[in-house]
């Protein structure tokens, strides 16, 4: 899969993520407390909703409907009422810009 | 237009996907993400804090009424207890269920399983339940959790204030989770593979009614039904008079909560009781907002919401001639004016809602 120049790195805060439109798809792409990337779906699994609107702890995402949680960096549900895990993708960083493989 | 069909399997809940109102996208007033990050943050303290509280409260008002039984002098501390018991722990089941109470997932989890209990709530069902509210708010035949349906059961909400439906309805979905089933509405919206985590709480609980009927009748004494079990009864009303001043008499069929939720100001013990949670239009908008951060929400965006009800008394002044109304015509409700300073009512959100809007 072909690696895309997805954004600049410092348009993310630490613990925070932002939303990536690409393909007609959508994506969340996180910058963690350790100031690391990931990059996963970006709608909830529950219900199709944003998670770019949702909130970051730590090396989590809380889906802003109905508080369901996800590890960003494995995609694994955390809380219901997600069930199903995220979808992830590899996310790099090169002079100052995120990469992500999607 | 036909009789409301509240059936979550039924011609509304149908009709509602169909026209696209179930899990719609709902209005949102405008907040920077660097401002709605802040008012989302977590925290423990300030849960830890109200728990502590209202633990400590429980077993100072629990531990008198039991000093002074049989005695007419225990009953204020008995209702005090209730209180705390049969309402309190609705707003800490439904924070909690939130996620949102605590920083620290165990320390939700923890105060959840206690609430739902008091509640005679299943933890399971409940959050499948609550997450549904959230989605379809007030959508008939999708929100499992309208409380003044149109027509309004009066009766059946009278008989609420002292749990006498709803607390039974809870006893007796426990008997019935506990061996093993569950009703068409609640396999609508839990999970096939969640029914074998509700039946076990189910049964857990059952084991703890049980002790508990087991020791009063080895007793020949009510009191340890006074303490658990018989509070959700005495001590519901509460809970449901702030409750129901959430939606009733509002719009249904509508995807802004501006239009189908109330905000109404109160006295600092029912906002300790109620956990915040007379801020409701704030908190249907924006659900990750912990209940300690509601207050500043209201403050960021209320210039775009309809002015608040200035107290309990004033909002059921409001809610009960609508409700006494919409006996004889149910598709009447009250459209709230909104401040010049809010982005107006999209009228295409009242399309499913073709009612007469009260004065």
């Amino acid at each position: 899969m072909p690696w895309i120049d997805a954004c600049a790195a410092d348009e993310i805060e630490p613990e925070d993520l932002i939303r990536f439109d690409h393909g007609g798809r959508t994506y969340a792409i996180y910058r963690s407390p350790d100031d690391a990337f990931y990059c996963t779906d970006g709608l909830c699994t529950h219900e199709q909703v944003h998670l770019a609107d949702g909130l970051v702890q730590d090396h989590e995402i809380e889906c802003p409907r109905h508080n369901a949680t996800f590890d960003y960096r494995t995609g694994q549900a955390l809380r219901a009422p997600a069930c199903t895990a995220l979808a992830t993708y590899p996310a790099r960083v090169e002079n100052g810009r995120v990469w992500i493989e999607i | 237009m036909a009789q409301r069909d509240y059936a979550m399997s039924g011609a509304d809940a149908r009709r509602a996907v169909e026209t696209g109102l179930a899990a719609a996208e709902w209005y949102h007033t405008d907040i920077p993400r660097k401002e709605m990050k802040a008012l989302m943050a977590r925290a423990d303290q300030p849960a830890i804090r109200d728990t502590g509280l209202l633990f400590g409260c429980m077993a100072l008002f629990a531990g008198l009424g039991i000093a002074l039984w049989p005695s007419w002098g225990s009953a204020p501390f008995w209702l005090a207890y209730g209180v705390l018991y049969g309402s309190a722990m609705d707003s800490r089941w439904h924070e909690c269920g939130h996620g949102t109470a605590f920083r620290t997932r165990w320390m939700n989890d923890w105060l959840y399983q206690i609430a739902s209990f008091c509640m005679v709530r299943n933890p399971v069902q409940w959050r499948w339940s609550h997450a549904r509210h959230h989605t379809d708010t007030i959508i008939v035949g999708r929100d499992p959790e309208i409380q003044a349906m149109r027509p309004p059961a009066l009766g059946r909400i009278a008989l609420n204030f002292l749990g006498l439906l709803d607390a039974w309805q809870g006893w007796t979905k426990m008997l019935r989770n506990a061996a093993g089933r569950l009703d068409p509405d609640e396999a609508d919206y839990v999970p096939e593979h969640e029914a074998p985590r509700l039946i076990r709480v189910a049964r857990i609980w059952v084991a703890i009614y049980a002790a508990t009927i087991a020791l009063a009748l080895a007793t020949s004494s009510l009191l340890p039904l006074m303490v658990i079990g018989l509070p959700r009864l005495y001590g519901a009303w509460h809970h449901v008079m702030t409750g129901l001043l959430q939606h009733a008499g509002l719009a249904d069929n509508v995807t802004d909560h501006r239009l189908n939720t109330r905000t109404v100001y109160m006295n600092p013990v029912s906002r300790f009781i109620y956990w915040n949670m007379n801020y409701h239009i704030e908190h249907h908008m924006f659900p990750m907002v912990p209940f300690h951060a509601l207050p500043r929400l209201h403050d960021r965006i209320r210039a775009d919401l309809p002015a608040p009800s200035p107290s309990i008394l004033a909002a059921y002044r409001e809610v009960l001639p609508i409700l006494w109304r919409q006996l004889r015509n149910e598709e009447h409700f009250l459209t709230r004016a909104l401040p010049p300073t809010a982005r107006p009512y999209r009228a295409e959100l009242h399309r499913h809602a073709p009612g007469v809007p009260a004065e």
